[in-house]
């Protein structure tokens, strides 16, 4: 295959439609186990930390620790949704159960797929996210209706981290490739994107590496709005969060075109 | 526009050091069954993947039902369905939730799609088990539902990649009878293969293939007259060596492999009575087929 094919912007279109609705399909028959595994374990980590963890420390930045994890618990949830989708669902679709093989036979392009499986696994953060956001919310730890505007955030951390899964998952071997990614990529970013404690509290050189980090700039959006402040510098984190999904998804393309098309 | 179903002219594609395919050129009429034969990486998969456009040729043209490719795959696509090699049906569906899902690749609407469903499953012999869940299927259901998948857009060519490998003797049957309804409805198979006997049943023509090239084409009766003596016996035992020496005399072409020794010619009579009394050699007299064609072209060594 030429550069200039491998290379090419991705053609996108509608046709991603009937993909996102097969993986929609399987979710409905297993849905109840999936809502368990997403939900569950945040949310778990967000009672026995913020209740525990806040009764030792106090407050946090003028607010509840509870309030400040759970900000970042909604970041770091819809963080893992994507990934895990985008990672070990689409790796079996793609690789094992060659799901993927038989959607390319139809008229249905290589983008059109990818495209399909960003979108899913997109929309599973998105869910994930917004039911952190409920819980919260139901809790009292929420600004409502300030708080609603949380939801496209989520929605963009979910398209960057899904984009990233599938340019990792275009590169794996096996299921075991995915260790690397999750335990130096992911574990260390939710360490140093302001999940736990705030980022200002970090030495500068590690302060800096942080800020070009997506959760970063998710968490940034999300953690204001749900203590009921709005500004522009959003945007920006916004616009940062956007790049990392328009480039994640053009990455993924590609090195899946480099996999499966030569 | 040509008026062949499908259509390839100088077909290149290497990996690497490895051309897998050299040089091909391939016609298809409207309505046949047309087969690929060849040992396993002779390039038949490669070949039917380069005409469906999932991968790029490194030089030649294609054409599939009038459509140029890979420029116009999708477009071509469209209108093709595809019995690929490796079984892969949706495990989380039922046999009906395959069929659905499937035709929505095609920008089919559900209702049109359930509507075709009981004449599919009526065709693959699943009436009835629309429900079904995937892992109450045997291997020949699941074959025969891959192939009502391959159906949904009533497509006008339908390439399959060894569709029978790994099925019994009963469900290789019913595929054959199926495969021949459709050829007798007017589309156009294109069939790849290494059981001689589906090839020498199924294809009004084939093509040969070896490392990448053809080495014969034409109708398998054509092949059969054209390439090998119309008489075989087969013979084995344990003084076969000895024996072997002198049928070289009486057959114009004697090949060895292992124990077994294959004597061809138009008229084995000498043959045959050289054999009479030899209580030790066990023999098998029978008429030439596609597979003496095959192995005489591509060899008698393993190819994995």
């Amino acid at each position: 295959m030429s550069y200039g094919k491998l290379l090419a912007p991705p053609v996108l279109s509608l046709r991603f439609v009937p993909v996102w609705r097969r993986n929609w399909l399987v979710w409905r028959k297993l849905a109840l186990p999936s809502i368990l595994g997403n939900l569950a374990d945040p949310l778990i980590m967000l009672f026995g930390l913020g209740y525990g963890l806040g009764a030792v420390l106090g407050s946090m930045q003028g607010t509840t620790y509870f309030a400040f994890l759970a900000a970042g618990f909604v970041g770091s949830a819809t963080m893992y949704a994507a990934t895990f989708e985008s990672l070990f669902s689409a790796f079996s679709r793609m690789h094992v159960q060659k799901t993927w093989d038989a959607i390319l036979n139809a008229p249905l392009t290589l983008e059109d797929v990818v495209a399909g499986e960003w979108a899913w696994a997109a929309t599973k953060a998105l869910a994930a996210g917004i039911c952190m956001l409920l819980v919260i919310t139901a809790f009292g730890y929420a600004s409502v209706p300030l708080a609603l505007a949380a939801v496209p955030a989520v929605l963009l951390i979910g398209l960057a981290f899904a984009a990233l899964g599938l340019t990792i998952n275009a590169l794996a071997s096996g299921y075991d490739f995915f260790s690397y990614y999750l335990t130096l990529v992911l574990t260390p970013m939710m360490m140093l994107s302001g999940v736990f404690f705030p980022v200002e509290r970090l030495p500068e050189v590690v302060r800096a590496i942080a800020t070009v980090l997506p959760l970063y700039h998710g968490i940034a959006i999300v953690r204001p709005l749900l203590a009921g402040q709005i500004s522009a510098a959003m945007l920006g984190h916004a616009a940062v969060l956007a790049a990392y999904a328009i480039l994640g998804f053009y990455a993924a393309v590609v090195l899946t075109r480099r996999r499966l098309t030569r | 526009m040509s008026a062949a179903a499908l259509a390839a002219h100088g077909l290149r594609k290497s990996y690497g050091p490895l051309e897998v395919v050299g040089g091909v050129d391939l016609t298809v009429s409207p309505g046949e069954c047309f087969g690929l034969l060849g040992p396993n990486g002779a390039g038949k998969t490669t070949i039917l993947k380069l005409c469906l456009g999932l991968i790029d040729a490194e030089a030649g043209d294609i054409e599939l039902l009038g459509e140029p490719v890979p420029r116009r795959a999708r477009e071509a696509r469209a209108r093709v369905g595809v019995v690929p090699q490796f079984d892969n049906l949706d495990p989380d569906f039922t046999v009906a939730e395959n069929l659905v899902v499937f035709g929505r690749y095609f920008g089919l609407r559900a209702r049109d799609i359930e509507a075709r469903i009981p004449a599919l499953l009526e065709y693959a012999g699943l009436a009835g088990r629309a429900g079904a869940k995937l892992h109450t299927l045997s291997g020949g259901m699941k074959r025969r539902l891959t192939l009502a998948r391959a159906l949904v857009n009533d497509p006008s060519l339908v390439f399959m990649d060894e569709p029978t490998t790994g099925l019994d003797p009963q469900a290789r049957h019913l595929i054959w009878e199926r495969l021949r309804s459709l050829t007798q409805e007017g589309k156009t198979l294109v069939l790849t293969t290494h059981f001689m006997e589906e090839a020498e049943r199924l294809c009004s023509r084939l093509v040969i293939l070896d490392r990448g090239r053809i080495v014969a084409e034409g109708s398998p009766r054509a092949l059969i007259g054209g390439h090998i003596e119309a008489q075989v016996v087969e013979v084995h035992g344990p003084s076969v060596e000895q024996w072997m020496a002198r049928a070289r005399d009486l057959a114009p072409r004697v090949e060895r492999t292992g124990e077994t020794v294959f004597c061809y010619a138009q008229d084995v009579e000498p043959v045959l009575a050289s054999l009479r009394g030899q209580s030790e050699l066990v023999y098998l007299h029978r008429p030439a087929n596609l597979e003496d064609v095959f192995l005489k072209l591509t060899g008698r060594d393993l190819r994995d």
